[in-house]
């Protein structure tokens, strides 16, 4: 088998040059090859076959679910663990009446945001560097991007307590050298937060402006340079602009991956610093409050889901593929 | 020179450029640096400093029945997402590349949308459509979730290689008499051999690492390595999560390292060894 592989791999493109049959092959309109009787090269019939599996899988774990949960926000809430499909529309009430859930939602959207512009204000710097420089190692350091997809999440998010907590690098450096008296609170707090979502979503965030500086024209910024441009201006005025659907891609993904994460806040921040995720979580597996649950779900997937939408409806949906691609 | 002011501009910004390049890299790396450090560490407690170097920590972690459980759960449910993933990727790919239908477009946006929803409201709402159907959580179902939110970048990354792959080959091989599945078997597949490597690769990881959306599906009383990881974490900081992490983290960066250095070497072999065949 593996052998079949190489021999395929190494003789395709001879074959193709040289081989009288394989011309003779070519000169073959498609529509005449009918490999299975009844069945045309490329059945419509046969797509949908090949697409079952995936369909299936995506409508019966996606659509469902989604389509159930929207249903159960109506239902009414008893006690813990227990509903009734009686329709109400309670939850929805106490969802849009009570301050406490606003709050959240607010603080979840400032961290997304607040995260996603950091992401794309220092994501920039590397992923321009990567593309611009002479370094004849310029795979290792696209490698290094990608190394940090492969170590485990939690691991990667609670390393940084290693850095920030008490017994952290910083706090054990700065008592050693008599510049502070105390541990300085770092962890636990915001800003740990931000700074580990930060460090998860940067190379996404880099990948995604990299992809789009390499599919600009360098010729393009010669030109500009052959008119008369600094490297600054050529920058400003041709390499930025093109380089924006990526920004703005990535953007969109770290907003997205940030506003939607459960985990980080759990590991680096207090009770206080809890987000969107959070609160459905622990309403679901805590209270058992499974239609309250339900409700925060759709929220917090109707307002991602707009701000994605409104994405696509300027930028079109090709960028996020690129991006997911890598 | 006279254009001085404005190339004095580009320099700065370029200097401004590699500066915040290598503190990017430091700060993507310095906290995992420290915890393989300090898995090291003699001490009691799990943090800085170091008082002496010491594997005393990787010895308690090979006794903790609980985590090795754990690490078996994840491996076996990982290679079965791989594997299921790979298969149902490249046969979405192939549809997706090769055959011109209504509704495709919809369907290629469909395909992609797992990895767009928050793993958070995925969780909840196939924990509610389970529950309103009053079926367990299972296994089964762990490992069919994975396998949705492995799915987009395995369709994506094969996708990717399709599209350079002539279907004039696959046309051919058929023309001469050969059946749709051999011709996938010997002609389509060992074209997509890097991207179904890559697309396994990939999906085990995924899995291997999901965290958010495992909490809201496992069944009762099963762990995997992340939720394990997360309930070790709950008391404090030990010097064992360390060791932990410093094991799946050469675990899981250095298998595809490997790979990828083993790929490469047996690349060049067989150019090389082609290049003679031809002369």
């Amino acid at each position: 088998m593996a052998r079949t592989a190489t021999r395929w791999c190494n003789g395709l493109p001879r074959f193709d040059r040289s081989s009288r049959s394989a011309k003779a092959a070519m000169a073959t309109r498609p529509a005449d090859i009918r490999p299975t009787r009844g069945w045309r090269l490329y059945d419509p019939r046969l797509a949908w076959l090949l697409l079952a599996p995936a369909t299936l899988l995506i409508v019966c774990f996606l659509i469902l679910p989604i389509l159930v949960m929207a249903v159960y926000t109506f239902f009414t809430f008893i006690t813990a663990g227990v509903e009734q499909s009686t329709p109400t529309l309670a939850n929805w009430h106490e969802f849009l009446t009570d301050p406490y859930y606003h709050g959240f939602l607010f603080k979840t959207l400032r961290v997304g945001v607040v995260t996603s512009l950091i992401c794309g204000v220092v994501g920039y710097f590397p992923a321009y560097f990567i593309w611009s420089t002479e370094f004849k190692h310029k795979w290792l350091l696209l490698l290094l991007l990608i190394v940090p997809f492969w170590i485990s999440f939690t691991i990667r998010t609670f390393s940084w307590i290693h850095i920030l907590g008490e017994e952290g690098l910083i706090n054990v450096a700065l008592l050693r050298l008599g510049l502070i008296d105390q541990p300085l609170q770092m962890l636990y707090t915001e800003g740990a937060v931000i700074m580990g979502m930060v460090h998860f979503l940067l190379p996404y965030m880099i990948l995604n402006v990299y992809v789009s500086l390499e599919n600009i024209d360098r010729t393009l910024i010669s030109a500009a340079r052959s008119m008369g441009c600094t490297n600054a201006q050529a920058f400003r005025e041709v390499t930025l602009p093109l380089s924006l659907p990526g920004l703005a891609a990535g953007l969109l993904l770290c907003f997205v991956l940030a506003a939607g994460s459960y985990v980080t806040p759990q590991i680096l921040g207090s009770g206080r610093d809890a987000l969107f995720g959070n609160l459905i979580y622990d309403t679901i597996m805590g209270q058992l409050n499974w239609p309250m649950g339900a409700t925060l779900s759709i929220v917090l997937f109707l307002v991602l889901g707009s701000v994605a939408a409104l994405y696509t409806r300027y930028m079109g949906m090709s960028q996020i593929v690129k991006g997911l691609g890598g | 020179m006279s254009a001085a002011p404005a190339d004095r501009e580009g320099r700065w910004a370029w200097r401004l450029t590699r500066f915040m390049t290598v503190c990017v890299y430091i700060f993507m790396f310095a906290p995992i640096l420290a915890t393989i450090v300090l898995s090291f560490n003699a001490s009691r407690f799990g943090g800085f400093p170091m008082t002496g170097f010491s594997l005393h920590w990787y010895g308690v972690l090979w006794q903790n029945a609980a985590v090795v459980t754990a690490f078996k759960t994840s491996l076996w449910i990982a290679i079965v997402t791989a594997v299921v993933t790979t298969i149902v990727g490249v046969l979405t790919a192939l549809a997706l590349v090769r055959f011109d239908f209504r509704g495709k477009e919809a369907l290629g946006t469909l395909v992609i949308l797992p990895a767009l929803v928050p793993e958070t409201i995925l969780g909840v709402g196939l924990l509610i459509l389970i529950k309103s159907i009053d079926q367990p959580r299972t296994l089964t179902i762990l490992i069919l979730g994975h396998i949705l939110l492995a799915l987009p970048y395995v369709v994506l990354i094969a996708q990717a290689r399709m599209i350079s792959v002539r279907r004039v080959y696959e046309e051919a091989a058929m023309s001469m008499g050969a059946s749709r599945f051999s011709t996938f078997r010997e002609v389509t597949l060992p074209l997509l051999v890097p991207a179904v490597a890559a697309g396994a690769l990939l999906a085990f990881t995924i899995s291997f690492d999901n965290t958010s959306a495992s909490l809201f599906w496992r069944p009762a009383g099963v762990e995997t390595m992340p939720t394990q990881i997360l309930a070790m974490l709950k008391t404090s900081i030990s010097p064992e999560v360390n060791a932990l992490g410093t094991v799946m983290i050469v675990m899981t960066v250095g298998i595809p390292l490997l790979g990828g250095a083993i790929a490469s070497a047996l690349g060049q072999m067989n150019r090389r060894k082609s290049r003679e065949d031809a002369r």
